[in-house]
């Protein structure tokens, strides 16, 4: 069944604070094999001129993707997430994820389609600083798959 | 920010440094932790084939921390990555031996996006298996 057109456009509250620990950057980015010094020894992010170790390009996904739970679990919505995968992916960066950074994102419905049975969300995350100041806005499609004919 | 590399160094067509990312069911159980994503198709090869996949597949979210490593360490400083985005094509399968599965990502920068801004867009193609599996791998890099 397609979904309700009617949620395009709507904005969820901001989640609490997810404070960024710099321990959980070490494990990011070790569990993807990448040794840049900016990720774990502080001196070196600094020479970068970053304030403390920076995370991967990517790590933000986990904070805004619990965040889009919301929409996902969302049952007004309806969405089947047995059914859903993971379409694409965007970041944009004002400033990259910093050690000790406590964000916050705000989730909205950006557009819903339905093509040949699929139904296709595109969820945006505005990531905010504890200063509300902007850091990355993450751009998240989703597609549930049709359902299998009984 | 401070990039290693300077705008006026590169060309449209220059290439960077290609790499290749093995993964492991032990890589995926570890991303798997420090992501949060437990999703049993990244650990549980009974569950991947009764959902209809092959075998274990990888987060596509790993495939994509991977394949901008090309761009990261080629600038200098990941902070220097100032919008990245992929359209997941194809998974990578990862079978329960001692290889695994090879990413093997290749990357150029396919236009000098503006000469203020000193910023690039950097194409990437990421492939396993001799199957694209990220499509529309773009970054935008500010260079020195």
């Amino acid at each position: 069944m397609a979904l309700d057109q009617s949620f395009v456009g709507r904005t969820y509250p901001p989640t609490d604070p997810y404070e960024v620990g710099r321990e959980k950057i070490r494990e990011f980015a070790e569990a993807i094999g990448d040794t840049n010094p900016a990720y774990t020894d502080a001196e070196a992010a600094k020479a970068l001129g970053h304030s403390d170790v920076i995370a991967p390009p990517t790590f933000v996904f986990a904070i805004t993707f619990k965040a889009a739970g919301q929409v996902i679990e969302d049952p007004q919505l309806g969405l089947d997430y047995s059914r859903v995968v993971h379409g694409d992916q965007k970041f944009a960066y004002t400033r990259p994820v910093r050690g000790g950074d406590r964000l916050s994102v705000t989730s909205t419905i950006e557009a819903i389609k339905t093509m040949a049975g699929n139904d296709i969300i595109d969820i945006r995350g505005e990531v905010h600083d504890e200063a509300g100041e902007h850091v990355v806005t993450a751009f998240t499609k989703l597609v549930a798959r049709a359902a299998k004919e009984a | 920010m401070t990039a290693t590399i300077s705008y006026d160094d590169v060309e449209v067509g220059t290439e960077l440094p290609a790499r290749t990312f093995p993964v492991s069911r032990a890589t995926l159980v570890r991303y798997a932790g420090a992501s949060g994503d437990f999703n049993p198709i990244h650990w549980n090869e009974k569950f991947a084939k009764e959902v209809g996949l092959p075998d274990v597949i990888a987060h596509g979210m790993f495939t994509m921390a991977e394949a901008i490593r090309v761009v990261t360490d080629w600038a200098g400083d990941p902070g220097a990555v100032a919008e990245y985005g992929v359209r997941f094509t194809k998974p990578v399968v990862v079978p329960d031996d001692e290889t695994g599965a090879l990413i093997e990502v290749s990357a150029k920068v396919a236009a000098k996006l503006d000469d203020d801004d000193r910023t690039v867009r950097v194409d990437l193609t990421a492939m396993s298996a001799g199957q694209k599996v990220l499509g529309m791998s773009r970054a935008v890099v500010r260079l020195a």
